[in-house]
Parts: structure tokens; C-alpha cells; sequence
């Protein structure tokens, strides 16, 4: 029993389900009212944002303002397939699954053949991908979709309410974490070869673009149900705890396995140098591909737990102004710290969303903007490396292997060592 | 042959090329940092690379490690052309490079360092790692025992869990050398191992670059500063100057070559 207490990961588990349980208790007692659970969801969600901007820019050392772009997506593409779905029109989640799987496949094969020759341009690379997505997509629209799009809805349906739902539900979570997947990487191929700062703008450029899409929704692209700037109304709220308590727990398990596997380590390197990482044998391109493919996943996936849980999409919610908040949660939780960003994210919407909104005096809820700056501007300056640190909770913390013992003393070890005589 | 000094051994002569650089040139916008250079390296051999400041030679490093593309001039590897390959292909067909400024991933720990050098080599993938499979856990095992066995040959075994940066200035070096032998080269090119050293470090250095030489079969080109390293323990060397090679031959010949006396070791440099 002791030895299984000290077990990092039991413990955890443990804790994990035991977090589950106590919440969902509370929210099947009636203790938390529907404003407290959006708050946990909401929470949830910027945290799995907060978490991949993590990926990207903390532990990869991509500096990244795209991310709530890749958010919106998410949102957007999963309320979209709910949305026609519960309209009986399924063209939507079958364009979204059977487009992606087309595309992704599409890609593959590009991918592999561009790889048989040296030194393709960055361009001519992205081009031919670009294709590819856009050839997957168009024959799901065009052949798929009317071939197979009613027996999609009819074998769906034929299975009770319940399930069906939860099917949709979860195809919808999959279609718009693999849609923010698929652009982050036709974005990503051209635009992570720029230097950190550069990748930065562009990827400003990226969300303002997807914001001024969003606005234009109904005129510009052909989705006339996404209302542009009007907002988006009537997505089913399907969003419910277990859906949030896993896709969250699977967030920050993948994120922890990769990043104590050996790519997580090749990840590590092109934040530390990225130079020195090409030379020593790290395609540090396709490193940085990953993990902002990786962390896109993560925010597409938060996206759509948030379009479902609020029922109500507008894109000023995935503005200029708010494209910032993962920044900031992660700069405050600390760079490379995923205890930090968990904390700080959740708290974030704790504070902001819930204490100071509910229990500041009539009238002072704009407050909050003032003192939230205020304690941004402390913890800078007390606090620089942020909450806390690159410290991580035992779970997530990297393993060090235990010294070695046995083994010959090698011929080196007689000569007293260099760097301690210069010591 | 071209690019190599005559009077070498017979025996030296018969091995197989293994580094053939030829006509190499390289301007930066319009200056000539390397031009029409030209060496021939056999397999095991140990040859040096020396020159004034701002002559070149870490130029030519870059070069052959893919960081620049050449303006002209070829680079066989094996046989193998590696101009226009990407770095990380260059390095995984086995060459593997240090720094004149220590290069560590200075924030993670020693182990680590050198595990990541090990990756083109891990043998497991994404889905390996991310749903923790069998594969993942034996090659990961196995990788930090080599690893472990690197940091112990080079007498790091002690610091594994140190952060890289917190670790003494020859420390470091040794590190980083050990880094570069975890890629599995074949031919190891040092650019400057002794800069920053004391003449009883340099020394020490020596013993370490023969020890590696012999343990893993190595063929080195070395870039060097400091005389007392390059006279001692390379076969032959080549000097640059302005991009140029003005001379190459035994360490013996070329310390009296007037030529390169006047351009680079000064009348007050050699004792």
C-alpha cells in the first residue's frame, strides 16, 4: 500500500477520479448552478488552449498569437455539425470526418512522395499540400456527401436519442480538433520557417484573419447558419462534465507523453538551440510542425467543449483582444510549466469570470480589467519566470533516470577532470 | 591526389576516402570567405585545419554540415554529394560537429543532452510514445543505458541529472564532444576543442581526442588555434589564410614553411 502511494501515477489517477467524482456530484446535487458549471467548462477549455500555446511556445519556443484562431475553428466547424445535425441535415459532419480523413490521407501521400527528393522549396511544399487538403474536401462535398449522407443520418438515428447524440457529439469534438489540426499545418509548413519574432506577426495575421472571416460568415463563405457577425445561434448544449473531464485528462496525458518521449526531448532542443538541435541530427522543421500541429489539435478540441457548452458563438469572442488570454496564462503560470498553465488557467476564469464579476459591487465589473493589468504588472516584476517556474507536480514532471552503478571506471577517470582544475 | 600532401605512408594512401571536399567556395554577399578549397581525408585519419582569425576555417565547417550552400565547389561524403542536403540529414549519415562556443541545450539536464542526439536513432514513434507501448519502454530503456554508458566513458557519469549550464567550463567540452559521439559518426570535426583551455587542459584534451579516435574509429578534422594541440597530435595539416590554402604538409613541415610563418604563426608565435 505504501509502495503504491508513492506511485506518482496512482496517486494521480486517483486524484483524478476523485476530482471527477466530487464535481459531478456537486453538479447532480443542484450545488453548482449552471453559471458555476459553465465557469469549470469554460475554465476547462482555456486551459487546453493555455496548455497547446504551452506546447508551442513554452516547451518549443515558437512565440504564437494564432492560437485562438485555431480555437475558433474548432468552435465553429463542431457547432456547425451539430448545428445541420440536429436539423436533420447531416452534410456537415459527414464533409467534416470524411473531408479530413480524405485530406489527412491526401497529405500523407504528398508528404511521403516530396520526400523522395532534396531540398524542396518551403512553398512548393505547402502548395502541394494545400492541394491535397482542398482536393479532400471537394470530393467530400461533391461525392461523399451525396452518396453516403443520408445513410450516415439514417444509421445514426436508428439508434436511440441518447446514443446518437453522444456519437454526433463526439464525432463533432474529433471533426473540429483535426479541421484546426489540418490548417495549423498547410499554416505551419510556410510559416514556422521564420525566425520566432516573424512567426509571431504572421500568426497575429492569422487570427485577425479567421476574425474577419468569422464576420463574414454568411456572406463571404457559404455558411449562412454561422449568422457572421450576428453570432451564431441555437448549437445544441451538449457539453456535459465526463465529456469535459475527458477530453481534458486525454489533453494533458498526450501532451505529458510526448513530451517525456524522446520527440518531447527533440522539441525541448529547438527551444534551447534550435542550430545546435539540426546539428545533431533533429529535423528541427518537422519538430516545430509537430508541436504546433499538436497544440492546434488542443485548442480545436477546446473550441468545440466551448461552443457546446455556450450554446452561442460570436466572433468577437476569438478577437484581437482575447487572442491574448493564453498568452498571458501561460507567460503567468510559467514557460514550460504545465502545473502552471492548469492553475493559472483555471483560476484565470475562476477570478475574472466568477469572484470579481459576481461579488464586486453593482457596476464594477469593468474593475476587473484594472486590476487584473495591476497584478500582471507585479508578478512581472516580482516574479518574472512566472507562478511557477518550470516546476512541475510529480506526475508531470520529467523522469530522471537513477545513476548508473555498475560498469567499468573508464580510462578518463584516472586523469583528474578538466573542468575542475580550471575551477 | 589532389587536396592531400605527397610524402604521406603508402599505407595511409591505400585506405578509402572518406571526406572529399573539392574547388569549395563560398562568398557572403561579396566576400570571399572561402575560395577554391580543396581536401582529401582518409578513413582514420586525424588532420588539422589552421589559419589566422577570419580566415575561413569554421566557414568550412559550415559548409560541409550543410549550414551554408557553397557558391561553388563539391563535398562527397563516402562518395555521397552533401551539397543542398538539409543539416540533420548530413549529420544522421554520420558526421557530427562541436562548437567553438559551447552549444549545449544549457537548460536541460546532462542526460538529456546526450539523449538527444540519440533520437534519429530512438526507434519509436509518436503513437509509441504518446500511448506508452512496450516498444516505447524497452527502446527508451536502452537508450538511456548507452547514453549513460557516453556519459560515463567521458567521466560525466556523476553529473547525469546536473543541468547542463551549471556544469565547469571543461566540463562542458567534454559534453559536448560526448553529444556529438552520440549521433554514431564516422567522422567527427571539432571546431576548436581548445579554445578557452590552460596548457594542462589542452593536454588532457589530447588524451580524450586520441581515446575517441581509437574507441569509436574515428576520422577527425580539426580546426585549431592553439599550436601546442595541432602540432602534437594531427597526421597533417592544412593551413588557411583569406579563404586560401597557402600550405599543407606534416606538422613538422608546415611549422617551417616561411609562407605560413609570415601569414599566420608570426615571428614571436613559435619557441
Amino acid at each position: 500500500m505504501r509502495q503504491l502511494l508513492r506511485n506518482t501515477n496512482f496517486t494521480f489517477i486517483v486524484g483524478a477520479v476523485l476530482v471527477f467524482i466530487v464535481v459531478q456530484a456537486l453538479i447532480s446535487l443542484g450545488v453548482l448552478n449552471a453559471y458555476w458549471q459553465g465557469i469549470i467548462f469554460w475554465g476547462a477549455a482555456i486551459t487546453m488552449v493555455s496548455l497547446g500555446l504551452n506546447l508551442i511556445y513554452g516547451f518549443n519556443g515558437q512565440f504564437s498569437l494564432g492560437q485562438f484562431g485555431f480555437y475558433a475553428i474548432g468552435a465553429y466547424a463542431s457547432a456547425d455539425i451539430t448545428f445541420r445535425w440536429v436539423r436533420s441535415d447531416p452534410s456537415a459532419l459527414v464533409v467534416v470526418i470524411f473531408g479530413s480523413i480524405l485530406a489527412l490521407v491526401f497529405m500523407l501521400g504528398i508528404s511521403a512522395f516530396l520526400r523522395r527528393f532534396y531540398g524542396v522549396a518551403t512553398l512548393t511544399k505547402f502548395l502541394f499540400n494545400f492541394l491535397a487538403a482542398v482536393l479532400g474536401f471537394f470530393l467530400a462535398v461533391q461525392f461523399v456527401n451525396p452518396a453516403i449522407g443520408q445513410a450516415v443520418y439514417r444509421a445514426l438515428n436508428g439508434l436511440p436519442t441518447g446514443i446518437s447524440q453522444q456519437i454526433v457529439f463526439f464525432l463533432a469534438l474529433v471533426g473540429g480538433a483535426t479541421l484546426a489540426g489540418i490548417v495549423s499545418y498547410l499554416f505551419g509548413i510556410p510559416v514556422l520557417e521564420l525566425g520566432s519574432d516573424y512567426f509571431g506577426i504572421a500568426t497575429l495575421g492569422f487570427t485577425i484573419i479567421i476574425k474577419v472571416l468569422l464576420d463574414n460568415t454568411d456572406t463571404i463563405l457559404p455558411f449562412p447558419e454561422m449568422k457572421g457577425a450576428r453570432g451564431m445561434v441555437g448549437i445544441p448544449k451538449w457539453t456535459t462534465w465526463p465529456w469535459v473531464f475527458l477530453c481534458f485528462m486525454a489533453v494533458v496525458l498526450v501532451m505529458r507523453n510526448l513530451l517525456h518521449s524522446s520527440t518531447g526531448r527533440a522539441i525541448l532542443s529547438v527551444r534551447e538551440d534550435e542550430r545546435a538541435a539540426e546539428l545533431m541530427g533533429i529535423d528541427t522543421a518537422s519538430q516545430k510542425i509537430l508541436a504546433f500541429v499538436v497544440g492546434s489539435v488542443f485548442a480545436g478540441l477546446a473550441g468545440a467543449i466551448r461552443a457546446h457548452d455556450l450554446a452561442f458563438l460570436h466572433p468577437t469572442m476569438f478577437g484581437f483582444l482575447p487572442s491574448f488570454n493564453p498568452l498571458i496564462i501561460i507567460v503567468f503560470g510559467g514557460l514550460g510549466s504545465m502545473t502552471g498553465t492548469v492553475i493559472t488557467g483555471f483560476f484565470w476564469i475562476f477570478l475574472l469570470e466568477g469572484l470579481l464579476r459576481l461579488y464586486l459591487p453593482e457596476g464594477f465589473e469593468n474593475w476587473r480589467f484594472v486590476v487584473y493589468p495591476l497584478v500582471l504588472l507585479i508578478m512581472m516584476l516580482l516574479r518574472p519566470q512566472g507562478l511557477m517556474g518550470r516546476y512541475e507536480i510529480a506526475f508531470l514532471r520529467r523522469p530522471l533516470p537513477p545513476l548508473r552503478v555498475k560498469g567499468t571506471p573508464p580510462a578518463q577517470e584516472a586523469t583528474p577532470k578538466a573542468g575542475e582544475v580550471a575551477a | 591526389m589532389k587536396g592531400r600532401p605527397e610524402n604521406l605512408s603508402p599505407e595511409v594512401e591505400a585506405r578509402p576516402v572518406v571526406l572529399e571536399i573539392d574547388g569549395l567556395t563560398h562568398y557572403f554577399d561579396s566576400l570571399r570567405a572561402v575560395h577554391d578549397f580543396s581536401v582529401t581525408i582518409k578513413e582514420g585519419e586525424l588532420v588539422g585545419l589552421i589559419g589566422p582569425n577570419g580566415a575561413g576555417k569554421t566557414t568550412v565547417f559550415n559548409l560541409i554540415t550543410g549550414v551554408y550552400r557553397p557558391t561553388a565547389g563539391s563535398i562527397r561524403y563516402n562518395g555521397v554529394q552533401l551539397v543542398g542536403l538539409p543539416s540533420h540529414e548530413i549529420i544522421q549519415m554520420g558526421i557530427a560537429r562541436t562548437f567553438q562556443n559551447i552549444r549545449l541545450f544549457s537548460n536541460l539536464t546532462v542526460l538529456d543532452n546526450v539523449l538527444i542526439a540519440y533520437h534519429p536513432h530512438s526507434g519509436y514513434g509518436l503513437t509509441d510514445s504518446i500511448f506508452r507501448s512496450r516498444r516505447f519502454r524497452e527502446r527508451e530503456k536502452a537508450m538511456i543505458e548507452r547514453s549513460q554508458e557516453f556519459l560515463e566513458i567521458f567521466g560525466l557519469a556523476d553529473r547525469q541529472n546536473d543541468i547542463a549550464s551549471s556544469l565547469p567550463y571543461g566540463l562542458q567540452r567534454r559534453l559536448e564532444i560526448a553529444r556529438a559521439l552520440a549521433t554514431q559518426p564516422r567522422l567527427l570535426l571539432l571546431d576548436e576543442p581548445a579554445a578557452g583551455m590552460n596548457p594542462q587542459e589542452i593536454d588532457q584534451l589530447m588524451e580524450l581526442i586520441q581515446f575517441i579516435r581509437e574507441r569509436f574509429q574515428l576520422t577527425i578534422f580539426l580546426v585549431e588555434h592553439r599550436m601546442r594541440l595541432v602540432m602534437n597530435i594531427c597526421e597533417w595539416i592544412t593551413v588557411m589564410d583569406f579563404g586560401e590554402i597557402i600550405a599543407r604538409g606534416k606538422p613538422e613541415e608546415v611549422r617551417g614553411n616561411p609562407q605560413v610563418i609570415e601569414a599566420y604563426l608570426g615571428r614571436q608565435a613559435i619557441r
